[in-house]
């Protein structure tokens, strides 16, 4: 493997974002549509039927697949493929993506990430199965196993898990597009319904409706976009065994994200990540998962996340800010959209259009989904040329 | 014997409390039936023996929810016995226990099988709030009938088949029927257990005076003392106690358990005489000897006795047996599929996890290629059902639906190695930590598609 092959070669010179939330007056249509062109007029782009040469769809819950997104953009006659990779799904269309660009076979690809569970009628991800152990199943209760052995083990508990979500609603408040804006306190998420011990409601991102796009191309062509592109330096997936059947499995990392970094980190070429990354957007789906994954990406030494949870050190105003702009908490979960939407962010800070959550001099930005059981896991890292 | 209790008093709802002397009744949890039930009671019975040396299993039920399809092969696969295990269900009589108890002794006499699992399990459903309810209750019991060191042997029996409607369930009615009760008392109850013994006693040439307990199945305690009466039984004390306002009266199970409680109870060397009526009726004169004692370190009534927890309220109890509306819809969806099941029955049914040849390491569910140390197809099955285990972490999801939230969601580790998603059963939070012992029990999982889905939980280990 050769994990310099793609750093600093594939450009992000466009990105689009619907507003996400319960978008119950609009079909995926809709908001590919809205997302794709203001990616479109980001990048500058006048005629994409003749500037994209390839698409990359990331979905969890398509009607129709690919033809969604074709059909939506009216792009044929050129690749229009798909992937599903559970949360990172967005994120491995991107990969897929920056690829396709690196190795040279296409100059300008556009990357769609979109899904809209809110069209199931269901108010929770409901895990369909034909099989018989384990049901009836909920995220929740899978992404909660590793907090009585964490919480023994470290001394942590609710309260800690409560300052991350306080944070990521303040954070959501300040981003246009999220779904939540309202400020909630620790003694309203320490008193909210539990859903699956201990993730009371505010511990859990809701489930909303959302698209993403981004307009990627080689690097030497990127000026020809925009001056204040950014670089793709890392993009990488990684599997790691179901914790439910892993037999050296701890309860106190979740391995996924363990092995994305490693490889991450080389790609990028980053070998003190709370020194080198400036921002971070990363899945946190449940609380808990946002604070596994400080740990898990070393951003602070195992166990010592909540300290860091209560010094600061991931608030906006902090050493390394993360979830800038409220994250899956606020945003809500459009499995195949949200590895995008962080790209989104990510883009936006680095260029310094990130209004009042803006974070200051960051020139490195990392993202994280990690999903299933969980057993995948996806990073992206972007920085300024 | 279900952990859970019903008040009596508390049926009909409203928040009724029991009043003093009311009683309560054995109720099945929501995920239990009378094939978990069966499953729990016959892992107590053969709790030391080598489950190898099953030829036979008889399960004696009314309640199973399968008009076609054969309860005692889950029961024997959950039980993890031999492939050439003969299974047979003997259904559709309150009699169908003792019935099931001649057909192995006879099975085992003639010399076509060596050991025979005989399970009697009831969990029958009468309409809400009426006097059936109140007297209905669930459980189950289990006997190995053998040859060699037994703790009781048969040595006479009288049968008796009677054309009666008195207790009745057709193919499309949800709950069990019952016509007058004094016909049924004087002209079913009554007149065939009295004909019964009375030809038992005759047969024999014994008298009621020669034997220390009865164990008379009654719909209650008063046509209970008649057959005494009528048959020369001192009711007060050569009865068996019918455990009223205790057990409840457990259908096809309830003789067979009431023969446990009186096992429990006889010194080496009494004579029991266990009547069973249905259709008939039948009387079995029973020699204890002296490897009675044997029976005495297993789990039978007395224990389930002790084990006791109460149910809340008499909405739980409709919720637990689809009784009453609600937005969970247990028993909808595209159910489990037929192929997976078939696949997976030898982990889901029988609960054996892998054990790597190569590094030893368990593992669950089965693998093609170890975890660890990545060897391909080189593994043994290891029966897990039957070993106890420990937590290593635990949630309480109060949104999966379950019709007694929260749903207890555990890792557990089995000892020897294997580690297994499970839900807890027959547990409070309030009791949940971080290494607590437990130990495994046959549920069902889901109902989706309309069919019962067993798997196994974990229930904290009780000594």
């Amino acid at each position: 493997m050769n994990p310099e092959a793609i750093r600093d070669k594939v450009a992000i010179v466009g990105m689009g974002c619907c507003k996400f939330g319960e978008n119950w007056d609009k079909s995926p249509e809709d908001m590919i549509v809205e997302a794709a062109f203001e990616a479109y007029e980001d990048a500058g782009i006048e005629n994409p039927q003749e500037q994209i040469e390839a698409v990359f769809c990331g979905a969890v819950y398509p009607n129709k697949g690919t033809a969604e997104v074709a059909d939506a953009l009216k792009l044929f006659g050129r690749p229009v493929s798909m992937v599903t990779n559970y949360c990172a799904t967005g994120t491995d269309a991107f990969r897929y993506g920056v690829f396709s660009v690196a190795c040279g076979m296409y100059d300008t690809v556009l990357v769609v990430g979109f899904d809209k569970p809110k069209d199931r009628g269901v108010s929770g991800p409901s895990a369909v199965t034909t099989g018989v152990r384990g049901l009836p199943m909920t995220p929740a209760g899978w992404f909660s196993l590793c907090a009585a052995k964490y919480f023994e083990t470290y001394g942590a508990g609710r309260e800690d898990l409560a300052k991350i979500a306080v944070k990521n609603h303040h954070n959501g408040t300040l981003a246009p597009k999220s779904m939540l804006k309202r400020e909630i306190t620790v003694e309203d998420a320490l008193k909210a319904p539990i859903i699956s011990w201990p993730f009371g409601l505010y511990d859990c991102c809701a489930q909303s409706d959302g698209a993403a796009v981004a307009v990627i191309t080689k690097r030497e062509l990127a000026k020809r976009f925009r001056d204040d592109y950014v670089l793709v330096k890392a993009v990488a997936i990684a599997l790691a065994p179901n914790p439910q059947s892993d037999p050296s499995f701890d309860f106190l990392r979740w391995k996924p994200t363990v092995y994305a970094a490693q490889q991450a980190y080389a790609q990028a070429g980053i070998a003190n990540p709370f020194k080198e990354i400036d921002i971070a957007q990363v899945h946190d789906c449940f609380t808990l998962t946002e604070l596994l994954t400080y740990e898990d990406l070393g951003l602070c030494e195992k166990g010592s996340a909540k300290d860091h949870i209560a010094s600061g050190t991931f608030a906006l105003d902090g050493e390394l800010p993360v979830n800038t702009d409220g994250g899956l908490k606020t945003f809500g979960h459009p499995t195949g959209a949200t590895g995008v939407r962080m790209l989104y962010e990510n883009y936006k800070q680095l260029q310094g259009k990130a209004d009042k959550r803006q974070v200051k001099n960051a020139t490195v930005a990392l993202s994280h989904n990690i999903g299933g059981a969980p057993q995948t896991c996806g990073m992206t890292i972007i920085g300024m040329p | 014997m279900p952990m859970l209790r019903l008040q009596l008093g508390a049926i009909g709802g409203g928040g009724r409390k029991a009043g003093p002397g009311g009683g309560e009744r054995a109720v099945a949890n929501f995920d239990e039936d009378c094939v978990t039930m069966a499953v729990a009671a016959a892992m107590n019975c053969l709790d030391g023996i080598d489950r190898a040396s099953v030829d036979g299993v008889l399960f004696a039920s009314t309640s199973y929810p399968y008009k076609e399809k054969q309860a005692a092969s889950v029961i024997a696969k959950a039980l993890d016995l031999r492939r050439d295990v003969a299974t047979a269900d003997l259904t559709d009589s309150l009699r169908a226990g003792t019935s099931a108890l001649r057909a192995a002794i006879d099975s085992v006499k003639a010399g076509s099988a060596r050991t025979v699992l005989v399970i009697a399990s009831d969990c029958r459903v009468a309409a809400p709030r009426s006097a059936l309810e109140k007297s209905f209750g669930d459980g189950a019991g289990a006997f190995l009938i053998g040859t060699g060191d037994v703790a009781a042997t048969v040595e006479h029996h009288h049968v008796i088949s009677d054309e009666i409607i008195d207790v009745w369930r057709t193919e499309s009615d949800r709950f069990v029927k019952s016509w007058e009760d004094r016909f049924v008392v004087e002209h079913g109850y009554t007149t065939n257990m009295v004909d019964a013994i009375n030809g038992l006693l005759q047969k024999s040439g014994l008298a009621a005076k020669d034997f220390s307990k009865a164990v008379l199945y009654s719909p209650d305690a008063r046509s209970c003392a008649g057959v005494a009466r009528a048959t020369g039984f001192e009711a007060k004390t050569q009865v068996q106690d019918l455990l009223f306002g205790k057990l409840g009266n457990t259908g096809a199970a309830f003789a067979p358990m009431l023969l446990v409680a009186a096992l429990e109870q006889s010194k080496p060397g009494s004579r029991l005489l266990l009547a069973n009526y249905g259709d008939g009726a039948e009387a079995l004169a029973i020699n204890v000897t002296e490897h009675v004692a044997r029976l005495w370190t297993k789990r039978g009534m007395k224990w389930h006795m002790e084990r006791r927890a109460e149910l809340s309220d008499y909405d739980t109890y409709l919720n637990f047996r689809n009784l009453q509306t609600s937005d969970v819809d247990r028993r909808g969806g595209q159910g489990m599929s037929a192929t997976v099941h078939f696949r997976d029955r030898d982990e889901d049914i029988s609960f054996r996890g892998h054990k790597c040849r190569r590094c030893g390491t368990m593992q669950f569910p089965f693998q093609r290629v170890c975890f660890q140390c990545f060897a391909k197809d080189d593994f043994e099955q290891v029966r897990l059902s039957d070993k106890h285990g420990k937590l290593l972490s635990f949630t309480f999801d109060f949104f999966a639906g379950s019709p007694n939230p929260p749903l207890i969601v555990t890792m557990t580790e089995v000892d020897g190695g294997a580690r297994v998603y499970l839900q807890m059963t027959d547990a409070s939070p309030k009791e949940v930590k971080l290494e607590l012992p437990v130990e495994f029990a046959f549920r069902k999982i889901h109902e989706y598609g309309g069919t019962p889905n067993y798997f196994w939980k974990c229930t904290p280990l009780r000594s």
